[in-house]
């Protein structure tokens, strides 16, 4: 069965690694990488937590093999904060109360980041069902619902200064 | 959860995908968004010798129309169904149904052709796809093409039409008409769970009245299942004869029992959908 060798930038750091074809992305972030802020929960593609980008979109990454991202662009948790300040989203989330034990938040976060790149004015009932595929077993999603609304418009400054747009 | 070990090629077209199939022989399968394949390897409910990605054959992911039809590349993704202009201008019942299917997540990787060629009966497009008439085109080694209507492909639990040696290229819908309604009602008891029951409604409109009408179940059988008797006692109808017609929603099914629903809860809820799935498609009063 042998391995593959597979190539792909993780957090915009190129990668290469020979994997079996077997491995989950997951494991390969997790165990090939040292990226454990991506979690494995129900381990069946139902909780969300494994959640990662893969060019720019939501996927579960318990549910895709590594030879699979061969050639993609992958963000985790990692990624998101810029020269150790944190994202706009995560300071949401401290600042609204949007975790408690913090298992699920690593996949919340990136949920809603591939939600909110492309949906910046959502409506809270669009934020719910953006948050379909991701369970919390502690906040009830009221804070975290609370906090990506949060979120939305200090992204969209973010984006804004980033583009060197002036402010106002 | 780790899957058994398997052999893993990526085809760069339909061809190359189909030569590599018949190398690795009848124990390799098509991997494309792999979101029903990968779970069912994880749990080691299969255990494929090989798989064959098709998932990166770019010339299978399209959405085009002609003057009577849609028609969808098997890889185009549920979340690409369900966001298509044209899906949703000629065909809003698969787009609403697609934005259905699992998660966001999900939908960003699995496919409708996937999801077709799994055969799984509680899944919604091909209870979706047999209510609107479509045609699955298969194709086999040297490019030759077979075109199987939705009646004829479901065959079994998890089987299908689709030979060894075939791979389902295209998805083909006719449109709906300015005198159709329709309706896609799933029962179920969480978020992103599967349907316990699921209905497809398609109503053509008459005078306020029901023309003709087409009704398909999920999840009351092996297959996806046309509700004939049901079709028979709307035909020409009008509204007041839907609840008596609902009532024929279980002949003809074989529903199981699990952990979800026993077979006569699902029998119950049959009838309970069926009629509110018409009354839905047939529309305001």
């Amino acid at each position: 069965m042998g391995t593959r060798r597979v190539s792909l930038r993780v957090n915009g750091v190129p990668q290469e690694a020979e994997v079996e074809p077997r491995t989950l992305l997951v494991y390969f972030l997790r165990e090939g990488l040292g990226l454990t802020g991506t979690k494995v929960g129900c381990d069946t593609s139902s909780c969300g937590s494994c959640t990662v980008l893969m060019d720019g979109e939501s996927v579960k990454s318990c549910t895709l093999l590594a030879v699979q991202a061969d050639g993609r662009e992958v963000t985790t948790i990692e990624g998101v904060a810029e020269g150790g300040e944190l994202h706009p989203l995560q300071r949401a989330f401290q600042e609204n109360h949007g975790l408690q034990c913090g298992f699920c938040t690593p996949g919340m976060v990136m949920a809603a980041l591939g939600y909110l790149q492309k949906n910046p004015t959502p409506s809270e009932e669009s934020v719910r069902l953006a948050l379909e595929g991701n369970l919390c077993r502690c906040t009830g999603y009221t804070n975290i619902v609370r906090s990506i609304l949060a979120a939305a418009p200090a992204m969209n400054g973010h984006a804004a200064a980033e583009a060197g747009v002036p402010g106002g | 959860m780790i899957p058994a070990e398997f052999n893993y090629e990526v085809a760069d077209s339909v061809d190359h995908a189909l030569s590599l199939l018949a190398g690795y022989g009848p124990e390799a399968k098509l991997l494309a968004g792999g979101h029903s394949l990968i779970p069912m390897m994880k749990l080691r409910f299969a255990r494929p010798s090989a798989l064959v990605d098709i998932g990166r054959i770019a010339a299978l992911s399209y959405v085009e129309q002609d003057d009577g039809h849609i028609r969808i590349g098997a890889g185009t993704r549920h979340h690409d169904v369900h966001h298509s202009p044209l899906i949703e201008a000629g065909c809003p019942l698969l787009s609403f149904t697609a934005g259905l299917i699992g998660d966001p997540q999900v939908r960003h990787k699995g496919t409708i052709g996937g999801s077709v060629a799994h055969g799984d009966p509680a899944s919604d497009l091909p209870t979706v796809l047999l209510a609107l008439d479509a045609e699955f085109v298969l194709t086999g080694s040297g490019g030759a093409t077979r075109v199987v209507p939705a009646s004829d492909f479901f065959k079994g639990f998890f089987e299908t039409a689709i030979g060894p040696e075939e791979i389902l290229t295209e998805i083909r819908v006719p449109k709906l008409g300015a005198s159709s309604g329709w309706s896609y009602l799933k029962f179920s008891r969480r978020a992103q769970d599967w349907a316990i029951v699921g209905v497809a409604a398609i109503v053509e409109r008459s005078n306020g009245g029901i023309g003709s009408a087409r009704v398909a179940l999920t999840n009351m059988g092996a297959t996806p299942l046309r509700a004939s008797s049901v079709e028979q006692a709307l035909a020409g109808a009008e509204r007041d004869a839907i609840p008596a017609a609902a009532a024929m929603a279980p002949e003809g099914t074989s529903p199981t029992s699990d952990t979800n629903a026993g077979a006569n809860y699902r029998r119950h809820l049959a009838d309970v959908l069926v009629g509110r799935a018409v009354e839905e498609a047939l529309g305001g009063p």
